[in-house]
C-alpha cells in the first residue's frame, strides 16, 4: 500500500450471517483448548474438572433462559437444533410437521423432507394465525416449528399467540422455536413459556460457530438425532464440545447483560440507515415496517436494480452486507421468505440485509448509507 | 486494466486467469451459475464452482458467483424445449453465449465498471482490413470461433480471449506449472443441463410429450417407426430400426405430419441453404458480403464448404459451389474469410434446403 494513503475503514453490517465473537467468549475458549483439554466424560482430575465447566455452563444458560438446568443440551449450532427437533418429534411422536413458509432452510427442508405441511406467511413475515389454525385443525400435526424472529427480514412472531393456537388445536403437538436470530433482541425468558423445545446457533450471539443450544422441555418426546455414547442424557451424542460450550456460555451471558441496552442503540442507528437509504435514492424501501422487526435487520429493496450488482459494488467500498441466502454454489438465490411476503420480483431482485450487532457504530451506518445511495445511483444510471 | 474473467471451472479459463494476472491485469474470477436442475455433465456443476473457486484462490485473484439461472431457462433451456417441439434442433452452447456469456454477463461487467470481460476460449480477436474480428485460435483442433461467432464490433473491444493464442498443451502446461487442481481436468463435451444418465429424450420427455412417427423411404413407402419424432435429426443414421443393409439417412423430417424420410446420402445433399438470426460483427458486413464467396462451417470444429453468399441483412442464402449434407433447421452455420482465418458472420438455418 502507498505510504500516507487513507486506509478505508472496512464496515461489517452482515451480523445475522454472523457476528464478531465477543472477546470475552473468545479468552474463555482459549482455556479449554490448550490448558484443560480432557474429555468431560472421564473420571479422572483433569476430566472432572473439564465436566465442571460444562455443569458451570448449563447452570448459567438456564438461568438466561428460564429453564431447568437438565433441559439444557448442548449441540452443534441452529442446523442441528431445527433438525433434531422436527425430525426427533416426527420419528419419536409420529405425525404431521407443519411451519410457516418463511422459515428457515433448517426447519423448511426438514418439514417438507418428512411430507409436512407449510403454511403461509402474511406480508410482514410472521406466520398467517388463522392458517395455521385451519391446518392444525385437520389433526394428525405431531410438531409445530416456527421462528421466534425471521432470519432475513427480522419480523418478530407473536410466539404467545402461535402458543395458544397451537396448544388449543393441536394439544398433542410439540412446539418448537428457532430462536437463532431472537438471542440479540429478545429476552428469552419471556420465550420460553410458551415453548417446548428451543434453539439457538452460538455464533449469532458472539459466540463460536460450530455450537449451539438446544432447551427441550422435560417430558417431550423427542428421537435423538445422533446416538452413541450417551452424552447429554441421551439426548445428544458425541464428546463434549468443552471450548464452544464455554464460549457459548460467556457469549449468551454478556449478551443477555447488554440486551436492553443494544435494542435501543441499534435501533436507533437501524432507523438512522434505512432514514439515510431511503432519502438518498428513490428505488429504495423498507421491506417491512421497522416496528414488526428486530433492530438489527434492516432489510431494503432496491425496486429495478439486482441485488449481486449492489452487493459487488457496496463489498468493492469495504461495506460487507448480503442479499438472501447463498446455495451451496455459493451463487445467491431468490428469497424464499420474501416470495412466501408476496414482494413483487421487481423488488424482490434487488433486496439487500444490513445487520447490526454489538460492534456497528455510527459510523459504520453512516458509511454504509453513503455507499448503498452511491451505489444504486451508479447502477441507475448506468441503465439509462 | 480491471478484468471480469468468466471461470467454468475449467482448464482454459483457469490458465486465462493466470495469463491475464502475469500480465499485470486486476482480475476477477466469475462463475456463472446457469443450471437450476440437476446435472451431472457440462460446466454447470456445484464442484465446477468449487474448481473455479480454488484455482481463483490459487492463482490470488477475487472470485465471485453471479446467478443467471433464471436468465438461462428463459433464454436457452425453454427455447431449446420449444424448438423441438416443432422439430427444430438448437444448439444450446450458442444460444448460452449468446444470451449469458456475451450479453448479460457483459452487460453486467460494464454496469460494475470493469474495463473487459474475458473467457477461455480458442479464439482470437484481431483486426483484419482495419477492423477488428473473430480469429480462429492458434490451436486449430481447438479452435471454438464457431461457438464465439456472435460478438459485435462493440464487444469485439470490451472481449479479451487470453488462451486464444496459445496451443492446448501450452494451457495445460501452464495450468500445471502454476499447480492448478484443473490442469490436468478433461474437456467438458456434453450439454451441461442435460444430465449423463437421463440424455437428450429423457430431459425433454420431462417437459414436453412425443409423438409417435413412421418411417418412409424416398418414395413414400412405410418401412418402420420411431417412438418420438421429435427427437429425430436430419442426417441421423442410428435408432431408426431399420436393422442393417444400405447406408441409409434420415432427408426429412415433418413433425406435423409425423413422418420421417429415409434415404442414402446422396438424398441427403442440398444446393443450398437459408439462414436467419443473423449476427454481422460490423454493421457494413451484411451489404459488403451480399453476392460475396464465404467458406462456411455448419458444426463445431466441422468441415468448411465454400458457398456463394446472397444476403439482405436478415435473411441470407447460402449457395453451395457443390451440393452438400443437409443442416437441420437450428444448427448454426458460421461464415469465414475465403482464407478460412476469421469469422464474417453467422446465423440459424431455418430452412436446409
Amino acid at each position: 500500500m502507498t505510504a500516507g494513503a487513507p486506509t478505508r475503514k472496512h464496515v461489517y453490517l452482515d451480523h445475522a450471517a454472523s457476528t464478531p465473537m465477543h472477546p470475552e467468549a473468545a479468552e474463555a475458549m482459549q482455556h479449554y483448548m490448550a490448558a484443560e483439554f480432557a474429555n468431560p466424560s472421564g473420571a479422572h482430575g483433569p476430566a472432572r474438572s473439564a465436566r465442571r465447566v460444562i455443569d458451570e455452563s448449563r447452570d448459567v444458560v438456564a438461568e438466561i433462559i428460564g429453564c431447568a438446568p437438565g433441559e439444557v443440551v448442548f449441540t452443534s449450532g441452529g442446523t442441528e437444533g431445527a433438525n433434531a427437533a422436527v425430525l426427533g418429534a416426527v420419528r419419536r411422536g409420529g405425525g404431521r410437521a407443519v411451519c410457516p413458509a418463511a422459515e428457515h432452510h433448517a426447519v423448511l427442508h426438514c418439514v417438507e423432507h418428512t411430507g409436512g405441511s407449510v403454511v403461509p406467511v402474511t406480508a410482514d413475515g410472521t406466520v398467517d394465525i388463522a392458517a395455521l389454525s385451519a391446518e392444525l385443525r385437520r389433526g394428525g400435526t405431531g410438531v409445530v416449528s416456527v421462528m421466534a424472529v425471521n432470519n432475513e427480514v427480522g419480523s418478530v412472531n407473536d410466539m404467545a399467540a402461535v402458543a395458544a393456537t397451537v396448544r388449543r388445536d393441536a394439544p398433542g403437538a410439540v412446539l418448537h422455536s428457532d430462536a437463532v436470530q431472537a438471542a440479540c433482541w429478545i429476552d428469552l425468558r419471556g420465550l420460553w413459556p410458551h415453548l417446548d423445545v428451543l434453539t439457538l446457533s452460538a455464533h449469532k450471539f458472539g459466540g463460536p460457530k460450530g455450537a449451539g443450544v438446544m432447551v427441550i422441555r422435560d417430558g417431550t418426546p423427542l428421537e435423538p438425532l445422533i446416538l452413541g455414547g450417551g452424552q447429554e442424557r441421551d439426548r445428544r451424542s458425541g464428546t463434549l464440545n468443552v471450548a464452544g460450550i464455554a464460549g457459548t456460555t460467556v457469549a449468551l451471558a454478556v449478551t443477555n447483560s447488554r440486551r436492553a441496552d443494544e435494542h435501543a442503540r441499534l435501533g436507533a442507528l437501524r432507523t438512522r440507515l434505512i432514514e439515510q437509504i431511503t432519502s438518498g435514492v428513490e428505488c429504495a424501501s423498507q421491506t417491512v415496517p421497522g416496528d414488526s422487526s428486530v433492530p438489527g435487520v434492516a432489510h431494503v429493496c432496491f425496486e429495478g436494480l439486482e441485488s449481486e450488482s449492489l452487493l459487488f459494488l457496496l463489498d468493492e467500498q469495504g461495506i460487507s452486507v448480503s442479499a438472501a441466502s447463498a446455495c451451496a454454489s455459493g451463487a445467491m438465490e431468490s428469497s424464499h421468505v420474501l416470495a412466501a411476503m408476496g414482494v413483487p420480483a421487481s423488488r424482490m431482485m434487488g433486496s439487500v440485509r444490513f445487520s447490526l450487532g454489538h460492534t456497528t457504530t455510527r459510523e459504520d451506518v453512516d458509511l454504509a448509507a453513503v455507499a448503498a445511495v452511491e451505489s444504486a445511483r451508479r447502477l441507475l444510471g448506468a441503465r439509462k | 486494466m480491471r478484468v471480469l474473467l468468466a471461470m467454468s471451472g475449467g482448464v482454459d479459463s483457469s490458465a486465462a486467469a493466470v495469463v491475464l494476472r502475469d500480465a499485470g491485469h486486476d482480475v476477477v474470477g466469475v462463475t456463472m451459475r446457469l443450471w437450476g436442475g440437476e446435472s451431472d455433465t457440462g460446466c454447470c456443476s456445484v464442484s465446477d464452482v468449487d474448481d473455479a473457486r480454488r484455482v481463483a484462490q490459487q492463482a490470488g485473484i477475487d472470485h465471485l458467483v453471479f446467478n443467471f439461472s433464471a436468465d438461462f431457462e428463459e433464454r436457452v433451456v425453454t427455447p431449446y424445449v420449444d424448438a423441438h417441439v416443432v422439430g427444430v434442433t438448437p444448439n444450446p452452447c450458442i444460444e448460452c453465449n449468446r444470451h449469458l456469456k456475451f450479453d448479460r454477463l457483459i452487460r453486467r461487467g460494464r454496469e460494475l465498471g470493469f474495463d473487459a470481460v474475458a473467457t477461455g476460449h480458442h479464439a482470437r480477436i484481431e483486426d483484419r482490413a482495419g477492423l477488428p474480428r473473430v480469429v480462429r485460435g492458434a490451436d486449430t483442433a481447438k479452435d471454438q470461433s464457431y461457438v464465439v461467432h456472435m460478438l459485435s464490433g462493440e464487444d469485439l473491444g470490451y472481449v479479451l480471449f487470453p488462451v486464444g493464442g496459445m496451443q492446448k498443451s501450452e494451457v495445460r502446461a501452464l495450468a500445471a506449472r502454476s499447480g492448478l487442481r484443473t490442469a490436468s481436468k478433461p474437456d467438458s463435451q456434453d450439454v451441461c443441463f442435460i444430465g449423463s444418465t437421463v440424455g437428450r429424450g429423457g430431459f425433454l420427455s420431462s417437459r414436453m410429450g412425443f409423438h409417435p412417427g413412421v418411417v418412409v423411404d424416398t418414395e413414400g413407402a412405410e418401412i418402420g417407426g420411431v417412438e418420438a419424432v421429435e427427437l429425430v435429426t436430419l442426417g441421423q443414421r442410428r435408432g431408426l430400426g431399420l436393422g442393417g443393409g444400405d447406408k441409409r439417412y434420415v432427408v426429412d423430417v415433418s413433425i406435423s405430419e409425423r413422418r420421417v424420410t429415409v434415404g442414402g446420402e446422396d438424398d441427403l445433399l442440398s444446393p443450398g441453404l437459408t439462414v436467419g438470426t443473423l449476427a454481422w460483427p460490423h454493421a457494413a458486413d451484411a451489404r459488403t458480403l451480399d453476392g460475396a464467396d464465404v467458406l462456411v462451417q455448419g458444426s463445431a470444429h466441422g468441415a468448411r464448404h465454400g458457398a456463394r453468399l446472397d444476403t439482405d441483412g436478415t435473411v441470407a442464402r447460402l449457395s453451395w459451389a457443390r451440393p452438400q449434407r443437409r443442416i437441420s433447421p437450428g444448427q448454426t452455420v458460421v461464415f469465414y474469410d475465403p482464407t478460412d482465418s476469421y469469422v464474417l458472420g453467422g446465423g440459424v438455418v431455418t430452412d436446409p434446403g
